[in-house]
C-alpha cells in the first residue's frame, strides 16, 4: 500500500490524492473511536475544522513555519478533545452522539462570529512555507510527500494503539463495559483517552489540510462534515484498520467525479448511507475480511 | 417609551413573541422525536427533512389543487405521515434488532436523500407561501402589536402538544404505548399488535413534523434546507429535556425558545449558542436530561 501511495502522484492528480489522504487520516481517527470503543461521535468535524483554523491563523497571521502551525492546530484539537470528551463521555449511545453533535455546533457558532475566522470567507491564501526550513512546500510533489509522511505517521499511531494492550482494553469496553469495569479497568478514563487521541489525530488531519489547500473555512466545522466522516467509516468498514482509509478514498473519488452534478451529490451520499446500513453493515473492507477470513 | 432593564419594552416583547414562536416549533418537533424515540428507540434524524416536506406539501397543495392553508393543515401531515409509514415498513423495521445507532445513521441517510432531491428541484432560495386571509393582520395589545397568525401558531402548537400528552399519558391507547416501550414481548402476548402500533407511532411522529412544517410555511420561506439547521437545535432541546420524555419536550421546547429570544435582547452575540451552553450545563449535572430517565 505504501509503495502504491509513493508512486501514485506520478499518475493521479496530486491535489486530489492529498485531499484523500487528509480525509483518510481523519476517517481513521474517527474509526478508532467508533470501531474500537463503540462511541459514535457526531461532532468530529469540530476537531478537523478547529485545527484547520488554528493552523491557518498561526501560519498566515503569526507567520509560523508549517510544521509548527500544524502542531499548534493539533494541540488545539487535543485540548478541545479533553473539554468535549470530559463533558460527553459520561453518557452513552444516542445521548453521546447528540451531545457531541451539540457541543460541536456550539463551537461552530463561535467560529461563525469570531473575527479571526473571517466568517463565510474563511482564512484564505495561507502560505505553505518551508517545511522544517528545508523542504519548499510550494512544490506540489514535496507537499505530497510531506502529507504522505504525516498520514503514515498518524496511521501507524492508530495501528499501534489498536494492537496494544490499551487497544485490547478499549475493545473489551466496547464489548461489555460493566464487565471491563468489574475487571478493574477505569472505563471512563480509557474512553476519554481514546476520545482525546482520536480528536488529536483528526486535528492533525485538519491542520495538514489547511496548509495543503491554503484555506480554512466553515465547511470543515459544519455538522455535515461530521456526517460525511461517519459515512466514510461506515462505507469502508467499522472496526477494521484499513476500512476508514478505503472509505475516505471512495467518498473523495465520488465527490470529485460527481461534483458537476450539484445537489445530486447529497442524494448519492444519502443513498450510500441507506444501502450500507440496510445491506452491508460490514463495509467494503469488512466484507473483504470476511471473504478471506482474516481481520484487516 | 418605557424600558425594562435598559431595554425598550417594545423590543423586549417583540423578542419574547419570536421566542414563543420558535419555542412552539421546538416543542412540536422535539415532541415528535420523543414519541418516536420512546417506542422505536430510534433518533429520527430525518425529522428536519420531514418538517421541510410538510411545508412543501402545503405549497404544492396550493399550487396544484388550490387547496388553501386550512386544508393543508389537515392533508399535509397525513401525506408526510404516510411517507413515514412507508419508510418504517420497508426499511427502518429491519434495524430493530441492531444497535440503535444504526437507526440514526439510516435516518441521516434519508435526510440527505430528501434534502438533496428538493434542493436539486427548487434550488436553495425560498418559495413564498401566503398567510391565510382569516389570520392576516393583528391586534394592538397596548404594549405591543400581536400579529394574529403568530398568536394562532402558539395556541395551536400548545393545543397539539397538550393533546398528544393527554393521549399518551391519560388514555387506554397511551397506556398500551407506554407498556410497549417497557416490554414489547409481554404486551404482544396480551394480543396487542405491537408492530402495527410501532408503525403508526412513527407515522404520527412524522406527521407532527409535517404539521410544524405547515405552520412554519407562512412565517419562514418554504426552503429545502429549512429543516437542516433547525433540527440540530431541536436535538439539543430534546437532550436537555430528556430523550423520550413527553412533558419534558414540551416544557423545554417552549422555555428554551423564550430563553433564546431574551438572549437576543440582552446579549445578541450568544443567541445562537445559548441553547447549547444550557445543554452543556444541564448535562454536567444530569447526564440524562432534565426529565429523562435512564434506559
Amino acid at each position: 500500500m505504501v509503495l502504491l501511495l509513493v508512486v501514485a502522484p506520478f499518475f493521479v492528480y496530486p491535489l486530489f490524492l492529498m485531499k484523500a489522504l487528509c480525509f483518510g487520516l481523519f476517517a481513521c481517527a474517527f474509526g478508532l473511536l467508533i470501531g474500537y470503543v463503540g462511541l459514535l461521535s457526531f461532532g468530529h468535524a469540530v476537531f478537523l475544522g478547529s485545527a484547520g483554523y488554528i493552523s491557518a491563523h498561526t501560519a498566515k497571521v503569526w507567520e509560523w513555519p508549517p510544521e509548527l502551525a500544524i502542531l499548534a492546530g493539533t494541540v488545539a484539537a487535543a485540548a478541545l478533545g479533553v473539554v468535549i470528551g470530559a463533558l460527553a463521555i459520561r453518557s452513552k449511545g444516542i445521548y453521546f452522539a447528540n451531545i457531541t453533535l451539540a457541543l460541536a455546533q456550539m463551537v461552530y457558532f463561535f467560529y461563525v462570529q469570531a473575527p479571526f475566522t473571517h466568517g463565510e470567507d474563511g482564512i484564505q491564501a495561507v502560505p505553505r512555507g518551508m517545511f522544517l526550513g528545508v523542504f519548499d512546500l510550494r512544490h506540489t510533489l514535496t507537499m505530497y510527500f510531506v502529507v504522505l509522511a504525516i498520514f503514515l505517521a498518524g496511521f501507524l499511531v492508530i495501528y499501534r494503539v489498536i494492537h496494544s494492550p490499551f487497544g485490547q482494553v478499549l475493545k473489551a469496553i466496547r464489548e461489555n463495559e460493566p464487565r471491563a469495569v468489574s475487571l478493574g479497568y477505569a472505563a471512563e478514563r480509557y474512553k476519554l483517552l481514546a476520545f482525546v487521541l482520536s480528536g488529536t489525530l483528526a486535528g492533525l488531519a485538519g491542520g495538514t489540510k489547511a496548509i495543503v489547500f491554503q484555506l480554512a473555512s466553515l465547511t470543515d466545522v459544519h455538522w455535515t462534515m461530521s456526517g460525511e466522516v461517519v459515512l466514510m467509516t461506515l462505507l469502508g468498514g467499522l472496526g477494521t484498520v484499513f476500512g476508514p482509509v478505503v472509505g475516505a478514498f471512495i467518498m473523495i473519488t465520488l465527490e470529485h467525479y460527481l461534483a458537476q452534478l450539484g445537489a445530486w451529490v447529497t442524494v448519492v451520499q444519502g443513498l450510500i448511507f441507506v444501502v450500507c446500513v440496510l445491506t452491508f453493515r460490514r463495509g467494503v473492507v469488512g466484507e473483504l475480511a470476511k471473504l478471506i477470513k482474516r481481520p484487516l | 417609551m418605557s424600558t425594562v432593564f435598559g431595554v425598550p419594552t417594545q423590543a423586549l416583547f417583540g423578542q419574547l413573541l419570536i421566542g414563543l414562536i420558535n419555542g412552539s416549533f421546538y416543542a412540536v418537533l422535539s415532541l415528535g422525536l420523543s414519541v418516536i424515540f420512546g417506542l422505536l428507540n430510534i433518533i429520527n434524524f430525518a425529522h428536519g427533512a420531514q418538517y421541510m416536506m410538510g411545508a412543501f406539501a402545503a405549497y404544492f397543495l396550493l399550487q396544484w389543487s388550490g387547496l388553501g392553508y386550512w386544508w393543508a393543515l389537515l392533508v399535509a401531515p397525513i401525506v408526510v405521515g404516510f411517507f413515514g409509514i412507508v419508510l418504517e415498513r420497508t426499511m427502518i423495521r429491519r434495524l430493530y434488532h441492531l444497535d440503535h445507532l444504526y437507526g440514526l445513521l439510516l435516518t441521516f441517510g434519508f435526510a440527505l436523500v430528501i434534502q438533496g432531491m428538493f434542493r436539486h428541484q427548487f434550488g436553495s432560495s425560498g418559495l413564498p407561501y401566503a398567510m391565510p386571509a382569516q389570520l392576516a393582520g393583528g391586534r394592538n395589545l397596548g404594549f405591543m402589536f400581536l400579529p394574529n397568525y403568530r398568536a394562532w401558531v402558539i395556541v395551536f402548537s400548545l393545543g397539539l402538544c397538550l393533546g398528544t400528552w393527554y393521549v399518551i399519558e391519560r388514555t387506554k391507547l397511551g397506556s398500551y404505548l407506554r407498556a410497549a416501550t417497557e416490554n414489547p414481548a409481554l404486551v404482544q402476548a396480551f394480543g396487542v399488535n405491537v408492530p402495527r402500533m410501532v408503525t403508526l407511532t412513527y407515522g404520527f411522529g412524522v406527521a407532527l413534523a409535517g404539521v410544524a412544517g405547515v405552520l412554519a410555511a407562512p412565517i419562514y420561506q418554504v426552503n429545502p434546507l429549512m429543516g437542516a439547521d433547525l433540527i440540530i437545535v431541536v436535538f439539543a432541546v430534546v437532550v436537555i429535556g430528556g430523550l423520550g420524555s413527553i412533558m419534558g419536550s414540551i416544557i423545554t421546547g417552549f422555555t428554551l425558545g423564550v430563553v433564546e429570544g431574551l438572549t437576543k435582547v440582552f446579549y445578541p452575540e450568544a443567541s445562537n449558542t445559548v441553547i447549547f451552553v444550557i445543554m452543556a450545563v444541564v448535562l454536567l449535572f444530569r447526564p440524562t436530561g432534565l426529565f429523562g430517565q435512564d434506559k
